[in-house]
C-alpha cells in the first residue's frame, strides 16, 4: 500500500510528483497550474476573507469526511457574508505513513465540494510530520468571496425579525459523538456537512432582506443565537417545538443526556430577516436539499436584551444559554 | 407500527396534558392548609423541573427543595482526591462516568490531571472497561465506579464479567451510595421543612418502591415515586396534592410502567454476591452516615483499588470551599440561588462545588434552566 512519506513533503521530486499526480489533478485551473509563489486573483469590489483549520477525528464520517467538510466550512463562512465563494487556499498537514488512497478520497472530496459552488483552489501547501506528531491528516483552507450582499451582520437584528433555522439541528455534532464513542447504535445519522452557497444564492437572488446569517457550526443553534442576541442587543425568543429535529438526534440526546441545540452543525444556519420576508425565503431555502426543512423557529424581542428564551408549548420558558464545558472535543 | 423510542416519551410531554395537570394541581392545592415543600430526592427530578420549566405551572404554595440524590454531587473532596491518587500511578489508566471528571477535588480535577497526560477516560458504558483492560494486559485499569442503585447492578456485572473472562488487571473503586440511609438522614435531623417527596424512579425499578415505606410510617411524610418526563412529575405532584387535601398518607407509584414493590430481584442478588455495605461513607454536605455505600466483599479484596492502593489514598476528610454551599443545599436548607457565589465565582465552567459540575446538580439546572 501506498504510503505518504516525509519526503512527499520535503520540496523536492517526490513533492512535487504529489502536487501534479493528485492535487492539481483534481484541483485543476489556470490560476494554481501557474505554479507561481503566489496565485494572482481579480476581484472587481469588496471581498470577504476567512479561514478555518479542520483537525475532525474520525476522518470519515458518515455523511462526509475532512476534505468536505474544509471546502464546506470555508466556503460557508463565506456565504454567510453575502460573499460568493471564489478563491481557495488549501494546507495540508500530514503525518507520514499516511495512506495514499485515503488523501486521494478527501482530494476527491473537496474536489466534489468545490464542484458545488464554483469555487476553485488556487494555491496551497503540503507538509508531512513525522509519524506520531499528528493525527493523520490536518487541513487548513483560506477563501475569499466576492460580496454580493453588503450589510448582513450579526450586529443588525431588529425586533420582530423572525429567526429562521434552515434545517433540523444537531445532526453533524450527533454523528461524530457515534462514530468517535464506537457507541454502537445504528441507524440513519449522517452529518449535515453540505455546502451552502446555493442556498444562499437563492436567497440573495430573491431579493430577501437578510438582516444576519450564520452557520451554527460549534456551539450549535444555542451559541449563534446567544451571540446574535448580545451583539445586536436583543432578545431571541424560540419556541422549542418549532425547532426541527431528526429523531436520531432527539434519541441520542435522550440516551446521554445532551441537549441537540447544543451539537454542531456544518450544513444548517440560521437567518434573521423582516418577518414579513419570511415566507419568501422559506420558500427560496426549500427548493434546495439544504433547506427543505427550514422553518421560523422564534422572533427578536426587547423582551430581555441579550438573551435567548425557549418558550414550551405549555407556557413555561427558561433562557437557553451557551455550552459549556467538554461536549465534544475536535468536531471539525 | 414499529416501537420507536419517541414513543416511550412523546406522550410524557405533551402540552395538553401538562397544561391539564396544572389546571387540576392549581384547583386542588387552593384546599391547601399550607406550604407544600416537595423534596425531589432524585437529581434526574431536578433536571425535569428545571428543564421543562414545571416550577413555573405550579401555585405559590407548593415548593420544591432539591435532594441529595446526585451521585457526582454528594462526592466528598476525599474520594476525588483518591480517584486523582490512582490516576497518577505508573501504568494507569482510570476510568469513570460523565461528570466526575470535572468535579474539583482539594487542590485538582480528573479533567485537569488528564491534561497534565495521566490516562484518564470517561466511558459510557462501564462495559467499556471491559475492552480497555483487555487491550492494555501491561497497565493497571481502575473503574471509579460512582451511582445509586440504579448504575450498581452494572458494576456488579462488571466485576463479575472481569472474573469469568479472567482479567486480572482491572481494579474496583467503588463509590455507589444509597439512597434510604441519605434520606433518613436529612429527615432524621429535622430542620429541613419538607413535607412531601417525590421518589426517585430508575433507583426503583431496580430496589422496588418498598425501600420508601419508611417515609409515610416513620415521618408521617407522603412519597411518590415518579417517572422523569414532565407529565410523570405533574401528575406524581398532582397524587401528594391530594393525600395532603385528602388527609391521608402513604406511599404510591406514579411510574407503574416500570416500578413495583419488589423490584429486580436478579439485580438485587447479583449486587448482594459482589458488594455489600460500608461501616459508614462520607457524604459532601450531610456527613458520615452509617451503611450508606457499598463496597466489594472481602472475597474479592484482590480486585479492590482501595484496599490494594490503600499506602497510597488520603484519608483526610477535606471540606468544602468555605464559600460554597453545597451541602447546606443538599440538605435542603438552602436554593441554589442563596449561594453567594452561584453564577459569580462557581459557575459550570469553573466550578466551586459539585453541585455545579454534574448535570443533575441543582446548582446545575439552576444555573443552565434559568428561569425567565
Amino acid at each position: 500500500m501506498e504510503r505518504i512519506q516525509l519526503s512527499h513533503g520535503g520540496g523536492g521530486e517526490e513533492s512535487g510528483k504529489l502536487i501534479r499526480e493528485l492535487f492539481y489533478r483534481y484541483f485543476s485551473n489556470d490560476i494554481l497550474l501557474a505554479a507561481e509563489d503566489a496565485a494572482l486573483l481579480h476581484t472587481g469590489g469588496k471581498i470577504a476573507f476567512t479561514t478555518d483549520s479542520f483537525t475532525v477525528s474520525p476522518i470519515f464520517f458518515r455523511g462526509g469526511d475532512i476534505g468536505k467538510i474544509a471546502i464546506a466550512g470555508t466556503v460557508n463562512d463565506l456565504s454567510m457574508m453575502g460573499a460568493k465563494p471564489l478563491y481557495l487556499s488549501s494546507s495540508f498537514i500530514i503525518e507520514e505513513g499516511f495512506e495514499f488512497e485515503k488523501l486521494e478520497k478527501i482530494v476527491a472530496s473537496m474536489a466534489e465540494e468545490l464542484g458545488k459552488c464554483g469555487a476553485k483552489i488556487v494555491c496551497g501547501d503540503t507538509k508531512v510530520v513525522p509519524k506520531g506528531t499528528a493525527d493523520g491528516i490536518y487541513i487548513n483552507t483560506s477563501g475569499i468571496g466576492e460580496i454580493v450582499r453588503e450589510g448582513i451582520s450579526a450586529a443588525t437584528i431588529e425586533e420582530d425579525d423572525a429567526i429562521i433555522v434552515s434545517g433540523d439541528v444537531g445532526r453533524h455534532g450527533a454523528a461524530i459523538l457515534m462514530e468517535r464513542e464506537g457507541l454502537g447504535i445504528s441507524g440513519d445519522l449522517r452529518s449535515d456537512c453540505a455546502v451552502l452557497w446555493g442556498v444562499v444564492e437563492s436567497l440573495l437572488a430573491a431579493d430577501i432582506p437578510i438582516h444576519a446569517m450564520r452557520d451554527a457550526t460549534r456551539g450549535g443553534l444555542a451559541a449563534v443565537l446567544n451571540e446574535w442576541a448580545v451583539q445586536s442587543g436583543v432578545c431571541l425568543e424560540v419556541e422549542e417545538q418549532r425547532i426541527p429535529l431528526s429523531t436520531e438526534v432527539q434519541g441520542i440526546c435522550e440516551l446521554f443526556g445532551f441537549e441537540p441545540y447544543d451539537f454542531a452543525n456544518e450544513g444548517t444556519f440560521i437567518i434573521a430577516l423582516p418577518a414579513e420576508y419570511a415566507d419568501r425565503a422559506l420558500e427560496a431555502m426549500r427548493s434546495h436539499e439544504a433547506g427543505q426543512k427550514a422553518a421560523v423557529i422564534g422572533k427578536a424581542t426587547h423582551y430581555k436584551d441579550g438573551k435567548v428564551i425557549l418558550r414550551s408549548a405549555y407556557g413555561s420558558s427558561r433562557y437557553l444559554d451557551l455550552p459549556k464545558g467538554e461536549l465534544l472535543p475536535r468536531i471539525c | 407500527m414499529p416501537l420507536t423510542l419517541n414513543n416511550l416519551y412523546e406522550d410524557f410531554r405533551d402540552p395538553e396534558t401538562i397544561k391539564a395537570y396544572a389546571s387540576l394541581i392549581a384547583e386542588e392545592a387552593a384546599r391547601l392548609d399550607e406550604q407544600l415543600s416537595i423534596m425531589e430526592i432524585c437529581g434526574g427530578h431536578t433536571h425535569t423541573i428545571m428543564k421543562y420549566g414545571l416550577k413555573q405551572l405550579l401555585p405559590s404554595n407548593i415548593d420544591f427543595i432539591h435532594g441529595p440524590g446526585c451521585p457526582v454531587c454528594i462526592m466528598p473532596k476525599e474520594r476525588i482526591d483518591h480517584a486523582i491518587a490512582l490516576a497518577q500511578m505508573e501504568g494507569a489508566i482510570l476510568l469513570t462516568l460523565g461528570d466526575m471528571i470535572r468535579v474539583p477535588g482539594s487542590k485538582s480535577s480528573l479533567a485537569n490531571e488528564r491534561a497534565k497526560g495521566y490516562d484518564i477516560r470517561p466511558l459510557y458504558t462501564p462495559m467499556d472497561a471491559l475492552r480497555i483492560a483487555e487491550e492494555n494486559p501491561d497497565k493497571k485499569v481502575i473503574f471509579f465506579a460512582i451511582g445509586f442503585e440504579t448504575t450498581t447492578p452494572m458494576t456488579a456485572v462488571l466485576v463479575e464479567q472481569a472474573i469469568k473472562r479472567g482479567i486480572k488487571n482491572l481494579y474496583f473503586h467503588i463509590n455507589h451510595v444509597l439512597v434510604p440511609p441519605a434520606v433518613d438522614a436529612i429527615m432524621s435531623d429535622g430542620t429541613a421543612k419538607i413535607n412531601a417527596f417525590i421518589g426517585p424512579s430508575h433507583v426503583s425499578v431496580i430496589t422496588g418502591a418498598k425501600i420508601y415505606e419508611y417515609l409515610p410510617t416513620r415521618y408521617d411524610t407522603p412519597v411518590v415515586v415518579s417517572g422523569f418526563e414532565p407529565v410523570d412529575v405533574m401528575e406524581s405532584i398532582l397524587m401528594l396534592v391530594r393525600q395532603k387535601v385528602e388527609g391521608w398518607c402513604a406511599m404510591e407509584i406514579e411510574y407503574k410502567r416500570s416500578v413495583t414493590m419488589e423490584g429486580n430481584t436478579k439485580a438485587q442478588e447479583l449486587i448482594a454476591k459482589y458488594l455489600e455495605p460500608r461501616e459508614h461513607f462520607r457524604w459532601r454536605g450531610i456527613g458520615d452516615i452509617p451503611h450508606s455505600a457499598l463496597k466489594l466483599r472481602d472475597e474479592y479484596a484482590a480486585l479492590d483499588a482501595e484496599k490494594l492502593f490503600a499506602d497510597i489514598l488520603p484519608t483526610e476528610p477535606i471540606d468544602d470551599h468555605k464559600l460554597c454551599i453545597c451541602g447546606t443545599i443538599l440538605r435542603g436548607l438552602a436554593k441554589p440561588n442563596d449561594c453567594k457565589v452561584f453564577g459569580k465565582a462557581c459557575t459550570p465552567t469553573s466550578p466551586l462545588g459539585s453541585c455545579m459540575v454534574s448535570s443533575e446538580g441543582a446548582c446545575n439546572a439552576y444555573y443552565r434552566y434559568m428561569e425567565v
